[in-house]
This record gives C-alpha cells, structure tokens and sequence, in this order.
C-alpha cells in the first residue's frame, strides 16, 4: 500500500498522464468494469440479458395480454407482421386476417387482410392485470389501439392464446429456474469446494473422487428419471422447486471444483497467513478473505452454467416430464411441438425455441466476458 | 522399458478401480431412482391385475407375494439380489409394459445408440480437427470469425431444439420428416448391404445434431491450445531453422495441443449420450432414448433402470478408453 502510494506520488510530481494513474488506486470492480466495457459483444449481451429479465419480472405490463386468456375466434391464426407506415405518416399497425375454409376438411384457412387495418400504439390500455398479483394496472408497452381488435405478433396456439405473450409470461419461470438452480450449485459448491479446498487431506480426497464420478454420469438420462418421480399433483411453485433441485443435482460440481482449486491457490497466500495470525477465525477467515478475492472467477462461472439450466428445465418441460400446464415456461410451450404436423403447419409455435436461443447465446457471450475481466491484471 | 512398463500398469490399475467404483456408485444411484415411485412391485402387479378384471386379493395374499418377491428384504439386501442377478444371470428385472425381461428391450436397443453415439463422435473428431487447427492458424482471419461465430451458435441451441428446427425444414422442403433410422421398407428386413445403405442415409442428421456442441466446443478447446503452444519459443527456433511450416505445425504444436483434445472426448461422452437419448425421442430414432423415456413415463422401473445403468456405463468406459489414451500419449500422467 505504501509502495503504491509512493509512487502515486512520484507520478504525480511527473505530471504523468492521469489513466495509469486511475488504474493504481482503482477498486478490482472497477478494472473489471473497465476490462469487461471493452468487449463489445459481451457488453451488447448483457444489455439484452438485463432487458430479458425485466421482460420476466414485468411480463404483464410488456406482453399485450395475459399469456392465459384465450379467444377461440382467432384459433391458429398466423403472426402478424408489424408496419411502420400508415397513409404516408409514421404510425405503427398490423393487419387483420380473414378466413376460407377448406374444402375437404372444412377447417378455417387464416390469411392476412390487406383491406383490414388494425392501429397499434405504445403504451396503450389493455386488458387488466395485476402486476405480481398485486399492483392493479392496464398499460401494455404494445397493443391494438381497441382491445377487441386481433394483435397476434407470433400468432395464436389452438385455442387462441396469444404466442408473443405467452412467450414473454414464460420468461418468468424459465429465466428463473436456472437463478434458483444457480443459486443451489453456488451454496453447495462453495460448501463443498471450500471444505475440500481448506481441509485437503484424506476428506478431499474422497470429496475429488465423488465429484469425479459425478460428472462422469451422463445427466440428461438421470434428470429425465428424476423429473418423472415428481408427482403429477404436486402444486406448480413446488414442481418448480423440484425441477430446480434437480438440475443442481448434477450441475454443482464444475463450481466446487472451481471454488477448490482457488482455496488451494490462496491457503498460502500471505495475507491469509496474516489474517490467521491475527485470530481470524476460518468462517470470518473464508468470508471476508478469501471468498471476496476470488467472487469474480465465481460470478463468472455462475453466469457461464445458467444456460445450462435453461436448457434442461426446456428440455424437461418440453417432453412433459418438468413444468406442467397452467405453468407456463419455453419447454411447455414446445410441448405443441412434438408432433410433426403440428410443426410443419403451425411454425409459428417454434416461437419459444427462439427465446431460449437468444437467450442462452447472450448468456454465454455475457459470461465469457465476465470470465476474462474477472482476471483484470491479465492482458 | 521395464520401469515404463510399470508405471502404466500401476496407472492402468488405479483407474480401472476408479472405474469399477463409479459403475457400482452409478447403480446405488439407479436402484434408489427404481425405489422412489410411490408403491412397489406387489402393488404394481396387483393394480393391473385389479385394472385387467381380477378381485383385489386378501391382505395374506399380498403379504405372501412380497415375501415371494422379497420385499421385506432390508434395502442392501434387495440391492444385491438385483445387481447379482444383472451380473450373473444377464437379467435386469421383468419389464411389465412388455413382458419380459428387461435385457431383452435393452439389447435390441442399445447397439443402435452406441452406433449413433459412436459416429457423432467421429462426425466431432472429424470435423474439429482440421477447423480447430485452421482457426487457430489463420487467427483472426475472416474464416477464423466465422468459425467462431458458428461455434457460438452451435453451443448455444440445444440438440432437441435443432433436432426439431430439423424436422421442420425437411418436412417443408423435402416432404420427408427425417423421423426414424431406417426407411419404410427396411424397418424390420434382415441385415444386408441394401439396409446399411438405408441407415446410413438416415443417420447423417441426428449425427450432426448430437455432434454439433461437442464440435464447437472442442473446436473452440483446440483453438485456444494451439495457439498457446503457437507462442511458445520452440515454435521459433524450429521455424528459424528452416522447418517448413506444414511439417513444424503438424510434429509439435498439433501433437501437443491433442493432448487436452483426447481428455476432452472423455468429457464430451456425458454430453453425447445426453443429446443421444433426447434426440433420438424428438426424431423417434429406434435407439435407447424413446424407450427409456415411456419406461419413467410409465413407471416401467426396471427398464428404465437397465437403460440408465448402461448408457452410464457406456460412459465410463468411454472416459476409461480415453484416459489410457492419453496415458499412452502422454507419459507425465501416469506419475500423477
């Protein structure tokens, strides 16, 4: 510290230039602030990360409507492409369909209405919701201009729901679960990590040899095996839990190992050492020693194993052995999905694929730039 | 060579154990996952006996049946009648959606994972290879961006996703759904030339599909190897003494930066067999995955754990394979 403060000092009586200056006094979150600003797409990703989970936690007020109501009237209709232009002004609006009927199978054949002109505003009022159940409220971030006219972006399912919000209204559970199952992975891999980290010896070694087979299991198989156990009647809050677990089951051990191997780096590091003698005792030692000097390597695994949540509560859902309908997340939604008519006519219900794609590609880019700032001295 | 010898062997020992020990671990894991339904075998065979006309039998009955079948038994005791059983009589457990025995569901389903698995590991070794090497040469090159970029792409869809983005393309466009490993005609022939034709026509896509994320991965593993061993001094010196670059290229940086390659394979095996099995239920292949999903779907435990405990299995001796491997090419792991 003093050294540093010398030659602040000195650099100052040089008049010298004022960045490397910043660089010596600056926190470690700030240099990773600065490391990580300078990687553009990881920057980009987590914008769009930050815009996904505010769509999750305020899905009333950005989906047109509830990703529940149903109006049969409008049964698979297709997606609705938004324009810009109305009569040589600027105004947003959609155009509304009109129906034949097959011949043969007296199905309705739904096209879009070239004559029929739907407006759509930003802000608009809608149908009413109640925003986590609670705040009453009918301001939609995009709607049809009347409630009554159809506004269906990613068209509509069988019975007529709405796909763009149902989409979005998923993004609650489906960004959620990998949070929940992330956050198990982080208490059960610090625990174990730093007991097998500190300890070391005989323990760590049978800890080592546990996790090696842990990973060693193919986890898709098992997590399928696992889900079905859950029963059917369980409520939809504690089926989600249960997912949760489940995928942490198998998904703690990259962490533990991770958080492992920076104990072993840091049991002999000499401000440890100093703390020791000092009469830290190990908890005070662990939490505010050696956990925060090494949080940023762990924050950025964490964000480099959600994707993989994602993924697994998606594929669980999507073959009907996760989340159950009324709940709502991406692999429900594709439960429409499994059969090939279903796709081949009706590809606008891949619309959820889509989300989890997006989102795990910015969750990845995201932590790959967390990962390389973590490490700020690093060039 | 006699010393080398030994250390190998000692090596080949300690983790052959470190095998078997994992194996019996993995069926500890089964056997609990078959314990967990609520009910047990009895209760099975009554209720569908019940659901096929019979009366309910007495409770002395039903006390008998499960002294007959042992369910008594403390836990341990059971565990070891089945894993005996699987070991010295071939036999997993009678299977009640198909009456019989579950070895028999298993065996005609397991060579056509292992086929499957098999080849999307080649398709991965295959094509990351050569990818890997050019992008980590040509770094930052427009070819080297690209690939990059796909790699990305390629990690984050998940196989069922692309599996169904599949389907949905052929249907469309070629009016076939690239469903099943076998077409129509040859679904039940006998094994010729013709047919392995057919499978071979038909396996090219859920190989790519569960290859696609090991393929980038790996890629993106050999490229980040390579190009530290890029840096390194001896590439200089060889390169100063005139090594012509293919030749430089190919004897040391390649050689050493495989070494990470081969242990990765081992790791990829879990990932592989994962995308195998939910795959091969999207694409309805005639592998492990459908069935072992309708046997949790229907509670067909027996089954589902004959699946479970082999396609782990496979996987361990998969990583096994690969850990020799790399004992074989790398000396310095056999001391570790």
């Amino acid at each position: 510290m003093l050294k540093l403060f010398k030659r602040k000092k000195s650099v100052v009586a040089q008049g010298g230039d004022t960045e490397s200056l910043q660089v010596e006094v600056a926190s470690q979150w700030k240099l990773m602030w600065w490391k990580f600003r300078k990687h553009k797409l990881a920057m980009m990703s987590g914008v769009i990360v930050i815009i996904l989970y505010l769509m999750a936690i305020f899905c009333e007020f950005f989906a047109p409507r509830s990703g529940f109501t149903n109006n049969s009237k409008y049964a698979l209709v297709p997606p609705q492409a938004i324009h810009l232009l109305m009569d040589g002004k600027v105004g947003l609006y959609v155009f509304g369909y009109t129906y034949t009927r097959d011949p043969v199978s007296l199905q309705r054949i739904w096209v879009l209405d070239k004559a029929t002109i739907i407006p759509v505003g930003l802000f608009v009022r809608g149908e009413p919701y109640k925003l986590w159940g609670l705040i009453p409220g009918d301001i939609h971030l995009i709607g049809a201009r009347n409630t009554e006219d159809p506004f269906f972006l990613f068209g509509a399912d069988r019975i007529g729901r709405d796909v763009f919000s149902r989409v979005i209204f998923s993004a609650r559970i489906s960004l959620t679960v990998g949070l929940v199952g992330v956050a198990l992975s982080f208490i059960l891999g610090i625990l174990v990590g730093g007991i097998s980290g500190l300890i070391g010896g005989t323990l760590d070694n049978i800890i080592q040899r546990i996790i090696e087979i842990l990973i060693s299991i193919p986890t898709l198989p098992f997590w399928l095996a696992l889900a079905a156990m859950v029963p059917i009647n369980w409520s939809p809050l504690r089926t989600y839990f249960m997912i949760s677990m489940i995928l942490t089951l198998l998904s703690w051990m990259g962490l533990a190992r991770v958080v492992r191997s920076k104990f072993l780096a840091m049991r002999n590091e000499d401000f440890v050492l100093a703390a020791q003698l000092d009469g830290c005792n190990n908890m005070r030692l662990i939490t505010r020693h050696m956990l925060p000097s090494f949080m940023s390597h762990i924050i950025a695994s964490v964000t480099l194993s959600i994707p993989g949540m994602i993924i697994g509560e998606t594929a669980l859902s999507f073959l009907g052995l996760g989340l159950r309908p009324p709940a709502v997340s991406w692999g429900v939604m594709l439960q429409d999905c499994q059969k090939i008519v279903a796709i081949a006519n009706i590809p606008w219900l891949l619309a959820p694929a889509g989300a989890v794609f997006i989102t795990v590609l910015a969750m990845n880019f995201l932590g790959d730039g967390l990962r390389d700032a973590a490490d700020p001295y690093q060039s | 060579m006699g010393k080398k010898d030994k250390t190998m062997r000692k090596y080949l020992l300690r983790r052959f154990l470190t095998m078997i020990l994992t194996v019996f671990f993995i069926s500890i894991i089964t056997f609990i996952i078959i314990q967990l339904p609520p009910g047990d075998y009895v209760t099975n065979i009554i209720n569908r006996m019940v659901s096929q006309g019979a009366s309910s039998p007495s409770p002395e009955d039903v006390a008998l049946l499960r002294k007959i079948y042992g369910l008594n038994d403390p836990m341990p005791v059971q565990y070891m009648k089945w894993i005996e059983k699987i070991i010295f009589q071939g036999k997993f457990g009678y299977s009640f959606t198909y009456q019989k025995d579950a070895i028999e569901i298993i065996t005609a389903r397991l060579p056509a994972s292992f086929v499957l698995s098999l080849s999307s590991f080649m398709f991965v070794w295959i094509i990351s290879l050569p990818i890997g090497i050019y992008s980590a040469v040509k770094k930052y090159s427009v070819g080297d961006y690209v690939v990059n970029f796909i790699g990305f792409v390629g990690l984050a869809i998940p196989s069922f996703l692309l599996a169904l983005v599949c389907l949905y393309v052929s249907y469309k466009y070629f009016g076939v759904a690239a469903i099943g490993l076998f077409s129509k005609e040859f679904q039940n022939a006998p094994w010729s030339v013709a047919r392995v034709i057919d499978l071979l026509k038909h396996l090219w896509i859920p190989m790519i599909i569960v290859g696609i994320s090991g393929t980038a991965g790996l890629i993106r593993t050999l490229r980040a190897n390579l190009l530290d061993e890029l840096n390194k001094p001896y590439v200089d010196t060889a390169r100063a003494k005139g090594l012509p670059e293919a030749r430089l290229l190919w004897k040391y940086p390649v050689r050493h930066a495989l070494n990470p390659f081969i242990s990765t394979l081992g790791w990829m095996l879990p990932g592989l067999i994962s995308g195998e099995v939910i795959v091969a239920i999207v694409l309805n292949l005639p592998t492990s995955g459908p069935i072992l999903y309708n046997a949790l779907a229907s509670q067909d435990m027996y089954v589902a754990a004959g699946f479970l405990l082999l396609l782990s299995t496979l996987t361990v001796i998969g990583t096994f394979i690969s850990d020799i491997l790399l004992a074989l090419l790398d000396p310095r792991i056999r001391f570790q």
